[in-house]
C-alpha cells in the first residue's frame, strides 16, 4: 500500500519533499561513472555497450526506452534450485510476507532463475563495487540546523496519531507458528 | 612520616565517612571504587571455597554514546532532549520516499577526536551499511552503521581502581576498544498497553551515536564500572558526547559469561536497560553470580537478552526478537566512502578544506584527558589519589580548587579538605553543580586565609562557611565581626575568665598541681565554653598555665 498512497496523500496536500544531497543527480552521472570503471579504475566494463543510444535526445536519459536482452541459453545456467518449507517459512518471517501459494512459489524460484543468469557474467579480478557513487566525494554538511520543525505535515501523512505522536501497532508482536499460519491461509495449497 | 600518613588516612577515613553520611550520591565514586577490588577478591575466595577451579565473569560492554551535535547524523534537524513529540524531524528522518543522506561534519570529527583520546587506529577510509530490523520507531526498516569498516578501530581505554589494603592504592587497568562505529539512533516507543497501540516519537531518530565495542577484558561489574565511568569523564572532557546515562545519551549494554580460566569463555548473556553506572556494577554482578549458580546446579547458560530490574536488582530474560536475528546487512548505496585525512598535506588537489576532516588538526585540539589531569593535580599540590579522583569527577571541581589556591597561601593538602567536604558536600546536599555554588573561590581563598592567618579557629571557619552559604555576597570578614566569631585574643579579658573557671574549680586545680597536668584540658574546656569557642588556644593555655603552676 504505503508507497503508493504516501505519494498521493503527499501530491494532495502538496508537502515540499527537499532532496537534501546535492550530487543526487545519479542519471547525470552515470556516463562518467561508466567511462571511470572501463578507464581510470582498470574494471572490465560489461554494460558500457548496452545503453549508448540515446544520446541526440535533448534529455538525455540513460535507460534504454526499450529493453534489449540476449537470452542465456539453459544448459549454461546451474541447475534450477527448490526453495525447501523450511527456508520459505524463514523467507516469510524475516520479510514478514506470506508466499506460500502455488504461485507465489512460483514467483521466487522464477526470479531465482532469472538472476541465475549473473553466473554467467565472468567477474574474475573484478573488485565489487558498494555503488555507482564510489569514487565520489562524500559531502559534509555544517552542523547548522535547517530542517526539522514540521510535525503537523508529517503527521498528517499517517493513518493514526495520537496527539502529536505516531500510532503503531504493539511493538514485537510474535509471528503465529507456521501451522497457525497454513490455517489462516484460506488458500494455501501445501 | 609513618605518623603523617597514618593521620592522612584516618583523615581520609572520617572525611569518607561523613560524605557518605551526608551525601550518599556524592561518595558513590568513591565508595566504588575503593571497595571494588575488596570485592572482586571476597568473591574468588567464595568460590575458592566451594570449588577447587573457580569460575570466575567475564565482561564485556558494548556502550552507546550520543554526539554531542546540533543537528543530526544524516539530516539538518536539531538534536535536543525532550523536545515536544516530533518536532525534530525532518522527512529524511521519517523516511519518506526520495530523501538522501547528508552526513554531518561535526559527527565525524566527535568520532575522530573520542577515537583519538582513546588510542584508536583512525581508518583513513570508513564505509557506511544498511543493517535491517523492523520496528515501529526505524522508519526507514533499516539502520545506518558501520558494520564492515568503522571509524576507529584498535583502541585502549586505562582506568583506575582503587585498592590495597587501605584501598589507597591506585591500580591502573586497561580495556582493548574494538571499535567505534557511526550510527543512526532510533525513535522512541511509548507503549500503551491500555489501548494495545504503541505511540511513536522520531525525534531521536537519526541523532548521531558512536557505538563504542569493548574488548571482554572486565572481571567484574565494579570494573566495568570504573571503565564507563572513566569513559563517561573522557567524554564529557571532548565534549563529544554529554554523558548522561539517565537521559540516555550514554548506554550501556553488558555481555555477561563465566569461565574457568585458561578455557573458552563461556555463553554469554547480553544484559540491557542500565541507566545508571551503579546499575552496571549491580547487574553485571547478579549476572555473574547468577550464571555460577545455574552452572553449579548442572544446568546452562542460555544465550539470551536479560533487563536489568533495578528495583529488584535481578536480571530477567527478554521477550526476545524471535529467534535469531537476521541483520541482512548490505552497503550503503547513498553514501560514497568517507575518507579522513591525516594532515593538510596529504589533502589532494582540489579537495575543499572545509569540507575535509583533518586528523592533525583534531588532535592538536584534544583537551587535558581526566586522567591526565588526576596525574597533574597529585604532582602538583601533593594531595592524595583518592582526593583526585573526587576532583575530577566533579565538574568545575577542579578549576574552583585551583582558584582557591591562586588567592592562598594555605598548603594545598589543608585547602582540599574544605572543597571536597565543605562545598562539594553542600553542593550535593542541594544537587547543585559546582558553578551554581554561592561560594566563590576567592570568597572561601579569603575564609581560609584568615584561618590560617589565626583570626579563627577552624570550627569558627566551619560557622562562617555556613553563614557565607547562606547569605551569598557576605564576605568572610563581615560574618566574622557581624557574629562575633573572631578569635578572643585580648589578654585582660581571658585573663578574667580563666580566673573565673580556676576560682570555681578548686579540685581541679588542685589535681593540676599534684602534677596530673592533663586536667588542664577540661580547664581549656570550660573556657572555650565560656567564649564559644572563641578564645585563641594558645594564650588560654599560657594564662591557665600560669593561675594553675
Amino acid at each position: 500500500m504505503s508507497v503508493f498512497s504516501l505519494s498521493i496523500k503527499r501530491a494532495r496536500l502538496g508537502v515540499l519533499l527537499q532532496i537534501t544531497r546535492p550530487e543526487i543527480n545519479v542519471f547525470g552521472n552515470y556516463e562518467k561513472q561508466v567511462t571511470n570503471i572501463g578507464t581510470c579504475r582498470g574494471r572490465r566494463n560489461y554494460i558500457a555497450g548496452v545503453t549508448r543510444t540515446f544520446s541526440t535526445k535533448v534529455y538525455n536519459s540513460k535507460v534504454p526506452e526499450i529493453p534489449t536482452w540476449k537470452p542465456v541459453p539453459e544448459d549454461l545456467l546451474p541447475p534450477p534450485s527448490k526453495v525447501p518449507v523450511d527456508l520459505v517459512d524463514k523467507l516469510e518471517r524475516l520479510a514478514l510476507v506470506d508466499f506460500r501459494t502455488k504461485q507465489g512459489l512460483e514467483c521466487l524460484e522464477k526470479a531465482i532463475r532469472f538472476a541465475d543468469q549473473l553466473h554467467v557474467v565472468d567477474t574474475t579480478g573484478v573488485e565489487p563495487m558498494d555503488s555507482v557513487l564510489e569514487d565520489r566525494a562524500l559531502y559534509l554538511r555544517e552542523d547548522a540546523v535547517t530542517d526539522g520543525d514540521c510535525a503537523e505535515e508529517l503527521l498528517m501523512l499517517s493513518k493514526n496519531t495520537v496527539e502529536e505522536y505516531f500510532v503503531a501497532p504493539p511493538g514485537n508482536v510474535p509471528l503465529p507458528k507456521r501451522e497457525e499460519r497454513t490455517a489462516m491461509l484460506k488458500h494455501s495449497e501445501f | 612520616m609513618a605518623a603523617c600518613s597514618a593521620a592522612a588516612s584516618e583523615m581520609l577515613h572520617n572525611m569518607k565517612k561523613q560524605i557518605s553520611l551526608l551525601y550518599p550520591k556524592a561518595s558513590c565514586v568513591i565508595r566504588r571504587i575503593s571497595t571494588s577490588c575488596l570485592r572482586c577478591d571476597s568473591q574468588r575466595q567464595v568460590r575458592a571455597q566451594s570449588a577447587p577451579q573457580q569460575l570466575v565473569g567475564v565482561v564485556g560492554l558494548e556502550i552507546h554514546a550520543q554526539i554531542n551535535s546540533n543537528t543530526k547524523l544524516f539530516s539538518g534537524s536539531a538534536v535536543c532532549f525532550s523536545a515536544p513529540p516530533n518536532s525534530l524531524v525532518s522527512s529524511f528522518d521519517a523516511s519518506l520516499p526520495g530523501t538522501l543522506p547528508v552526513l554531518n561534519k561535526r559527527c565525524v570529527e566527535a568520532a575522530v577526536m573520542t577515537g583519538l583520546a582513546l588510542n584508536c587506529t583512525i581508518n583513513k577510509k570508513s564505509l557506511f551499511d544498511r543493517k535491517h530490523y523492523f520496528y515501529a520507531d526505524l522508519p526507514a526498516g533499516y539502520q545506518i552503521t558501520q558494520q564492515r569498516q568503522p571509524i576507529a578501530v584498535d583502541g585502549t581505554l586505562t582506568y583506575s581502581l582503587l585498592g590495597g589494603k587501605k584501598r589507597n592504592q591506585v591500580i591502573r587497568k586497561n580495556v582493548t576498544i574494538k571499535q567505534i562505529q557511526l550510527e543512526q539512533d532510533s525513535g522512541k516507543s511509548l507503549h500503551d498497553d491500555l489501548h494495545s497501540q504503541t505511540l511513536i516519537d522520531l525525534n531521536r531518530a537519526g541523532v548521531g551515536l558512536m557505538e563504542l565495542v569493548m574488548e571482554p577484558d572486565m572481571s567484574c561489574g565494579e570494573e566495568a564500572a570504573a571503565a564507563v565511568r572513566e569513559l563517561q569523564l573522557i567524554l564529557q572532557a571532548l565534549g563529544t558526547c554529554q554523558g548522561n546515562m539517565s537521559e540516555g545519551q550514554l548506554r550501556v549494554d553488558a555481555n555477561v559469561s563465566v569461565h574457568k580460566p585458561g578455557e573458552p569463555l563461556g555463553v554469554r548473556a547480553e544484559v540491557k536497560n542500565i541507566n545508571s553506572v551503579r546499575y552496571l556494577a549491580k547487574a553485571i554482578d547478579f549476572e555473574i553470580q547468577r550464571q555460577i549458580d545455574v552452572l553449579q546446579r548442572g544446568g546452562t547458560v542460555q544465550n539470551e537478552t536479560r533487563a536489568y530490574d533495578s528495583k529488584s536488582g535481578e536480571t530477567i530474560p527478554m521477550r526476545d526478537k524471535e529467534g535469531l536475528q537476521d541483520y541482512r546487512f548490505m552497503p550503503e548505496p547513498n553514501l560514497p566512502p568517507l575518507i579522513v585525512y591525516e594532515d593538510n598535506t596529504s589533502l589532494p588537489a582540489g579537495v575543499d578544506a572545509s569540507q575535509a576532516v583533518v586528523v592533525q588538526k583534531i588532535r592538536e585540539g584534544l583537551p587535558e584527558l581526566p586522567s591526565v589531569k588526576r596525574d597533574r593535580l597529585v604532582q602538583t599540590y601533593n594531595i592524595l589519589p583518592e582526593h583526585s579522583f573526587t576532583l575530577v569527577n566533579e565538574d568545575g571541581l577542579v578549576e574552583h580548587f585551583e582558584a582557591v589556591l591562586r588567592a592562598t597561601k594555605k598548603e594545598p593538602r589543608k585547602v582540599i579538605g574544605w572543597v571536597t567536604n565543605e562545598l562539594l558536600g553542600h553542593l550535593k546536599q542541594q544537587d547543585m553543580s559546582v558553578s551554581q555554588s554561592p561560594i566563590s573561590p576567592s570568597a572561601l581563598a579569603e575564609l581560609l586565609e584568615l584561618q590560617e592567618t589565626g583570626h579563627i579557629s577552624s570550627s569558627a571557619a566551619k560557622q562562617v562557611f555556613q553563614e557565607m552559604w547562606a547569605s551569598p555576597g557576605k564576605t568572610a570578614s563581615q560574618i566574622i565581626q557581624e557574629k562575633e566569631l573572631g578569635l578572643v585574643s585580648d589578654a585582660s579579658h581571658l585573663h578574667n575568665i580563666c580566673q573565673k573557671v580556676v576560682d570555681s574549680h578548686p579540685d581541679e586545680v588542685q589535681a593540676i598541681r599534684n602534677g596530673n597536668k592533663r586536667v588542664l584540658n577540661k580547664l581549656m574546656g570550660l573556657v572555650q565554653k565560656e567564649t564559644k569557642g572563641r578564645a585563641d588556644p594558645v594564650l588560654v593555655r599560657k594564662i591557665l598555665e600560669e593561675k594553675t603552676s
